[in-house]
């Protein structure tokens, strides 16, 4: 981040025209440039703007799948010998259950060997080209199409399936993701379910305590390898594994290692005595803990999903932390020896002091990712007792109660409250690199 | 032989470290064992405290005295601790007869006697028994708190993984009947041992999700690196309007949430035909990668010596040659971590694999690995699963610590 203030410092304000070298080089920047721009446009900010469109709208899953003319053509009758009839039939479904398709209709190629005696009014034939216009066709609408045809020799030496060739459909149909029916109703439907303030007070616990914990560990196991013994290569190695596995590994390991039937963890404080019954840990809600006489509830779920993402957040805080510390001069450290200053006072004085730039950049980092994290506490309890957040609220309303607009009126929440942080962030950063 | 204050911290130390080693030997034991062992404290706290008084009151070794605290002084100490643990506990070190499992048990004895030996002689080895000044003690505090902090993260981090690799390896009978057992069961032979695997690659065709996760992942790299290169080259080194803005917002970019991308991403994707196909997640991993892999280039790219460049440009090479045969070459390390960096992230994404992939031919590893959970799959094969997922990433990772450190702390980025 030191690059970005070193820049600003450095280039002097450009000129206001361009020469032609200047102008050469613009264009060839915006040239390299042009497919980052397009691909981060098409994947990353339409989609974010997508989201608010989708937001201001009563989309449910099944409105993904557009209302579509189902055509289902086959051949009545037996064809024996030439001149023989048939009925060629083609069985039409609005395969939508609550909108309609309109000016549908559909095109197909009658087989050859065909002769066709018998036409719908709706159909016209030009060659062997059949077009028939249905015109509007309302929901869960079901038709049938006859058409009388005669064989012919060609045809019975070499019968072809009707069906072999389907029918082409065409028809508009309303988009409810393109159509500009806008309603506020996700917005109020979230905004008053006492759940959603619920799930806002969760997500702010878990993002302030996930990010604090991981942050507090990784100053510790930082100071822990600041100075050099052996072995100390292959422990930070050890100490950077739970944040390189996948996600999917850890967060399964260790709901099979805190199972309160068969979990070692479980296992080994009921066995030492230090717990008289397994704990459920992603289970359970909370648990009444009373200390002096005062009772309050204790989210225990909720805690060991924080517990999970400080042990596997901890290592990048460790790296950082880490970095910044070797970097540190130690001169400050040999006066301070000299003058009688104790270790502690030393961390406290010293270290701390320089640490404190880095620690807010973490701080600030963290807090913004933990608050988008939707894998690990999807995968650990999938939101349930006390632990749903807000992405993954987005998922439960979007997918689970399959209302897509609900699910986006939450992710521009997410979104709303991450701009406000980002904002934060982005005035802090330049201040100090880490 | 003063007493003072140095002497109740060396005793204090040595309790402390009795019940440590005692606990996370006594654990240790049991998870290679099966066996669950009742780790006697109180016993081993006092021979800790005995064996550290010993030690203690012997002379700080200096030029005068070059023999004091040596072999004599540890070997005492050291017998002594042995003696009273093996007295008090009726020669029960672990609270199980030696009886069971005694090649175990002796070898935990002898590591328990070992860690305790050493952590006393290394917290101690200069601190007299007589009254300290506060700079001392803090050092004898400092050593434990370093050495039990080593100790606890070192079992935090390393067991889940070594549960996640033991569990691979049993049965799920025997991992309900006793869920301390994580002893390898050898007499079954090695296709007995790797039964879950065998079946993971033959029934659950693990063999494709490794494929398409290898496939998906290299994509997302040689993807990546084509669109970030560029342009990291021109935000670090051409001039243009808009490129101070361009480099202070590229990682806001990052920060937008995944989560906010699904809904929109996953509507358009099911209507185009996107949504079952690996070709859709080649498209959505590098747009979510290019931003950080830009970020981390244009640094490095910053930080080469533009001379040499300038050089090229005077001896008649175009903008395009200066890059390829000046400043790649040149940011090779950095080229490396980033791709690896990137093949990483590609490897252990879950969220768009999980929404967008539903037919078992498409799934990638993470979403191979979530489908195993189930009731009706036993957990070993899910352990096993993991372990899958995990063994080739870590490989890369051990392989190129190196380079991956560097370039994470030299990006200073991602969650």
């Amino acid at each position: 981040m030191s690059d970005m203030t070193d820049k600003a410092e450095t280039t002097p304000t450009p000129p206001r025209t361009y020469g032609r070298m200047a102008k050469r080089e613009m264009r060839f920047a915006y040239s390299m440039l042009a497919p980052t721009f397009l691909i981060v446009l098409a994947i990353v900010l339409l989609p974010l703007v997508a989201n608010f469109w989708i937001s201001f709208k009563p989309v449910t899953l099944s409105d993904l799948r557009p209302p579509e003319l189902n055509i289902n053509e086959r051949l009545r009758g037996d064809l024996v010998e030439a001149g023989d009839t048939a009925e060629l039939e083609y069985r039409l479904r609005n395969t939508s259950q609550k909108a309609s398709i309109y000016e549908a209709g559909f095109v197909d190629i009658i087989p050859d060997g065909l002769e066709v005696t018998g036409l719908d009014e709706r159909c016209t034939l030009s060659g062997r080209e059949l077009t028939c216009t249905l015109g509007d066709l309302p929901e869960k609408f079901r038709d049938r199409i006859r058409l009388q045809v005669i064989a012919d020799t060609a045809y019975l030496t070499s019968p072809v399936e009707p069906r072999d060739n389907p029918a082409e459909a065409f028809g508009r149909s309303d988009n409810i993701l393109t159509n500009f029916q806008f309603t506020l109703d996700n917005f109020s439907r979230i905004f008053s379910s006492p759940d959603f303030w619920k799930v806002l007070r969760v997500t702010f616990y878990y993002t302030v305590f996930g990010t604090a914990s991981a942050l507090v560990l990784g100053l510790f196991a930082a100071q822990l390898l600041n100075q050099s013994f052996k072995g100390r290569s292959v422990l930070r190695g050890l100490f950077l594994f739970p944040y390189v596995a996948p996600v999917i590994a850890v967060a399964f390991t260790w709901i099979i290692l805190l199972d309160p039937y068969s979990g070692t963890l479980n296992a080994l404080l009921v066995r030492s005595g230090m717990i008289g019954a397994p704990i459920d840990f992603f289970g359970q809600r909370d648990v009444d803990i009373s200390i002096f006489g005062l009772t309050f509830q204790f989210p225990v779920a909720l805690t060991t999903v924080i517990a999970f993402e400080a042990w596997r957040y901890f290592p990048l805080s460790f790296l950082f932390i880490l970095a910044r510390m070797q970097a540190l001069s130690t001169d400050v450290y040999e006066a301070a020896e000299i003058d009688g200053a104790t270790p502690l006072q030393q961390f406290w004085y010293i270290s701390l002091p320089q640490l404190v730039g880095i620690l807010a950049v973490l701080f600030l980092l963290r807090f913004i990712w933990t608050f988008n994290k939707f894998d690990d506490i999807f995968l650990l309890t999938g939101g349930a007792a006390g632990t749903r957040t807000l992405t993954v609220d987005v998922y439960e309303q979007a997918f689970a109660v399959s209302n897509l607009g609900a699910g986006a009126a939450v992710a521009v929440v997410v979104f709303v409250v991450l701009l406000v942080f980002s904002l934060i962030f982005f005035k802090f950063s330049p201040q100090d690199d880490g | 032989m003063r007493i003072g204050t140095g002497f109740i911290a060396a005793i204090l130390l040595g309790a402390f470290w009795g019940i440590v080693w005692m606990i996370v030997v006594g654990l240790v034991f049991t998870l290679f064992s099966g066996q669950s062992t009742a780790p006697p404290l109180a016993i081993a706290a006092l021979a800790g405290a005995v064996g550290a008084a010993i030690y203690a009151l012997s002379p700080v070794k200096t030029r005068d005295r070059p023999k004091s605290r040596g072999p004599r002084v540890q070997a005492t100490m050291v017998i002594a601790i042995f003696a009273i643990l093996m007295l008090l506990t009726f020669g029960e070190p672990f609270g199980l007869s030696l009886a069971y499992t005694t090649g175990p048990q002796l070898i935990a004895l002898a590591v328990f006697l070992v860690a305790l030996w050493w952590s006393i002689v290394a917290a101690l080895h200069d601190q007299s028994s007589g009254n300290l000044a506060r700079y001392h003690l803090e050092v004898i505090f400092l050593r434990f708190m370093k050495g039990l902090g080593l100790t606890i993260f070192t079992i935090v981090v390393a067991l889940p993984f070594y549960v996640m690799v033991m569990t691979s390896f049993k049965s799920q009978q025997s991992l309900i009947s006793n869920p301390l057992d994580l002893s390898i069961d050898l007499s079954q032979g090695l296709s007995g041992l790797f039964s879950s695997y065998i079946e993971l690659f033959t029934v659950y065709s693990f063999g494709t999700f490794l494929m398409n996760s290898a496939i998906v992942s290299v994509a997302t790299v040689i993807i990546t690196l084509a669109f970030a290169v560029p342009g990291a080259y021109a935000v670090a080194r051409l001039n243009f309007p808009g490129q101070a803005f361009l480099s202070r917002s590229i990682l806001l970019i990052y920060m937008v949430p995944a989560i906010v991308l699904v809904i929109p991403l996953y509507s358009v994707f099911s209507q185009v035909g996107l949504r079952n196909s690996l070709v859709g997640l080649m498209i959505v991993y590098p747009a979510t990668t290019i931003p950080v892999a830009l970020y981390m280039l244009q640094g490095y790219f910053r930080g080469l010596p533009s001379e040499l460049e300038e050089a090229g440009l005077m001896d008649g090479l175009k903008r395009p040659g200066v890059i390829l045969k000046i400043t790649l070459p040149l940011a090779l390390p950095a080229l490396a971590s980033v791709a690896l960096y990137v093949f990483m992230i590609a490897w252990n994404e879950f969220l768009f694999a999980f929404m967008f992939l539903d037919d078992v031919s498409m799934f990638t590893l993470s979403r191979g690995v979530v489908s195993l959970n189930s009731s009706e799959v036993p957990r070993q094969h899910l352990m096993a699963g993991a372990v899958i997922a995990t063994v080739p990433v870590l490989f890369i990772f051990l392989w190129f610590e190196r380079f991956l450190v560097a370039g994470l702390t030299a990006g200073s980025v991602k969650g």
